[in-house]
């Protein structure tokens, strides 16, 4: 293949660079996160993302800055490649003033109207109708705003996902349903939860549906960008199925995982499916970038993670005079 | 005084849709059978002739799925009013409204806001049986984030229903099934009732009765059986059970010294013990007797029309227990 032929409108060197950089940056963001939560800094949950880098920054660059999004239990990834700046997404991990959401959220909770955020959501599935709700709105404001719902594989099992659906195709509304498929719901194969063909549930409603190699954050932003542009053109919504894999525990405690899933086989996600390694050697091969620009890339992003962790931790946590703010508005 | 005509409780709630539909663009109503059919109570009827199908809106028989688009076209620019045609169906929609509706200005650090509306139905004695019967406003007053409207007449109904559809934060509205019948003396200009302001319905000295929605009317009808019994009742209807006038509910016990309080829903950690609980912290020492709570039998609600009046108080137990507590059976 030629260079050329690889170089649509959108895309090309700065842009394929930009997409690894913010994968790279995610992936940082993470370890970072399992370091504070290992050395007891951080309270609560933490659910990586490690590995499914490429479908949040695949997804996320095919849509504009006002677009929407929904998140999920494991959205770090969602929220920092829709645009939340690391400083303050750790400071609401942390539980601290300057957060996100004033340290009230936390994790499992970043939202940010600025970003088009409408939430990370700890009921799996949870988000479906909200997202769907987002784009009901954009059609109905005819603002042209298209809608992204992140869930895992295991919201496949909730129903309201099949409700909203069902309106969403009826009603030709602008929402791409994007299923992370990472191949386990917690501590469980999905083919113990799964029945059927996944990509074939959006199909019996109508939809416009495809799978992709959620590992290879090109054909995931080929594939988000069609569909967005579909949903923006009002040929409404879509569902597209990301095959990818988690490389840590369901959460940052979750360490001994032999008994549902071996070595073996993270061991080979990891050395042979990784989604930034991938993409790196690719563009080498291809003449797009040298080893000199990821060496930057890393060293850029490590200084930033570095002070967006110091910022975290040395901000205060909210005064006591928050507790009962933002009930109602 | 401002002009008035008699309209019934229907009328009235259909009235503050469509002056509010008027008024702000943004208004929709969403649910099932609510266009052509206007509902099974007829409650909607020549909204969809006026306003379309685009804002008066037809939905499958997904009440999880049709709340959840709600909460997120709120988020985004709309002000939804969602039907949902038996209180019962309340329990299908719970995730949305208690974990997402709810919660989601605080979890965002008051960023977004969810201005929507439920309106929904309570009250039995219609013959319908367990899972058409029930008052469930408990269950939605018990979670914060939510307020809950409970009008008693058709003036309150028109009033507070429009401060409900333009007030910022998630508010259910319960309508008495059995009251959309009842006339009453409604304004014709434009009016609204704040949310948390109680409504003294009539005037007593001897004990206060507090009531709720349909036990407004029984509440009523007991006062008046009293006063042949030497007893001056005051009735007083909180209006809305959150935010709760939590005042003017005190200061009435605290003149009458004593206090039936009244709900249709299950008696057991219902709305009446949250009511009485305020009582006995707030007028304590100004109480001649305990405080009495009269509501829905702690059973299924019975299809037996003999069965199933035994399961709600009327005049006569209220006028009973009345007469107990004033020494005077």
């Amino acid at each position: 293949m030629t260079i050329a032929a690889l170089q649509p409108n959108a895309t090309g060197a700065q842009a394929w660079l930009r997409m690894y950089r913010s994968m790279v940056a995610i992936r940082a963001f993470e370890e970072q996160v399992n370091d504070l939560y290992t050395r007891a800094l951080m309270p609560g949950l933490a659910h990586l993302y490690i590995g499914e880098e490429a479908v949040a920054v695949g997804v996320c660059s095919a849509l504009h800055a006002e677009d929407y999004i929904t998140s999920t239990h494991r959205g770090h990834g969602h929220c920092l490649a829709k645009g939340a700046s690391a400083d303050r997404m750790f400071a609401e991990l942390l539980g601290k003033a300057a957060g996100y959401c004033k340290g009230k959220g936390g994790s499992m909770h970043i939202a940010d109207p600025d970003t088009g955020n409408l939430g990370a959501n700890a009921i799996v599935g949870g988000s479906a109708g909200i997202a769907t709700g987002a784009a009901y709105a954009s059609k109905t404001l005819g603002n042209g705003r298209v809608a992204v719902c992140f869930f895992g594989e295991g919201a496949l099992g909730q129903g309201l996902l099949y409700e909203v659906m069902n309106m969403a195709q009826l009603w030709k509304l602008p929402v791409i349903y994007v299923c992370e498929n990472n191949l386990y719901c917690e501590y469980t194969h999905f083919s113990e939860t799964v029945a059927g063909d996944i990509v074939g549930r959006a199909k019996a409603f109508g939809m416009e549906a495809a799978a992709v190699d959620g590992q290879d954050v090109r054909a995931v932003y080929d594939a988000a960008a069609r569909l967005v542009q579909r949903a923006r053109d009002g040929e409404g919504p879509a569902f597209l199925l990301c095959n990818t894999y988690r490389y840590k525990g369901h959460h940052v405690g979750d360490v001994n995982r032999e008994y549902y899933r071996p070595k073996s086989e993270e061991q080979r996600w990891m050395t042979e499916r990784d989604p930034i390694t991938n993409l790196q050697k690719r563009l080498v091969e291809e003449g797009f970038a040298k080893q000199a620009d990821f060496e930057r890339i890393q060293a850029d992003v490590e200084e930033e993670t570095r002070k967006a962790v110091e910022f975290a931790l040395a901000a205060p946590y909210p005064g006591p005079s928050e507790v009962d703010q933002d009930v109602y508005a | 005084m401002p002009e008035t005509r008699e309209i019934t409780f229907a009328e009235a709630v259909r009235e503050a849709l469509a002056e509010e539909m008027r008024r702000d663009a943004t208004v929709h109503v969403i649910g099932e059978d609510v266009a052509e059919a206007g509902t099974p109570f007829k409650v909607l009827s020549g909204l969809v002739e006026e306003f379309g199908t685009k804002r008066v809106v037809d939905t499958p028989i997904s009440e999880a799925g049709f709340t959840g688009i709600a909460v997120g076209a709120a988020m985004t620019g709309l002000r939804p009013v969602v039907d949902i045609m038996f209180g019962d169906f309340i329990t299908l929609t719970m995730d949305q409204m208690a974990n997402q509706a709810a919660k989601i200005h605080y979890m965002s650090g008051g960023k977004w806001k969810v201005p929507m509306v439920m309106r929904t139905t309570l009250g039995a004695t219609r013959r319908s049986a367990a899972q058409h019967s029930q008052s469930l406003q408990a269950w939605l007053s018990h979670v914060p984030g939510l307020k809950v409207v409970m009008p008693s007449t058709p003036y309150d109904a028109k009033g507070l229903l429009k401060s409900a559809i333009r007030d910022d934060n998630p508010v259910v509205f319960f309508e008495d099934k059995m009251m959309y019948k009842l006339k009453g003396p409604v304004p014709k200009d434009d009016y609204a009732i704040p949310l948390g302001v109680a409504d003294v319905k009539r005037a007593g000295t001897d004990i206060t009765i507090i009531g709720t929605s349909s036990m407004v009317q029984v509440a009523l009808g007991a006062a008046t059986l009293l006063e042949k019994h030497g007893i001056s009742a005051e009735v007083i209807d909180p209006r809305t059970t959150w935010p709760l006038d939590e005042r003017t509910l005190i200061e009435s016990v605290k003149k009458t010294s004593r206090a039936i309080v009244m709900d249709e829903g299950y008696l057991r950690y219902g709305v009446t013990a949250e009511i009485a609980s305020v009582i006995a912290e707030g007028a304590f020492y100004h109480l001649d007797a305990p405080v009495r709570r009269l509501g829905a039998m702690h059973i299924p609600i019975p299809f037996a029309p003999p069965l199933e009046d035994m399961t709600v108080p009327t005049e006569q137990t209220v006028c009973d227990v009345a007469r107990q507590m004033c020494k005077r059976a």
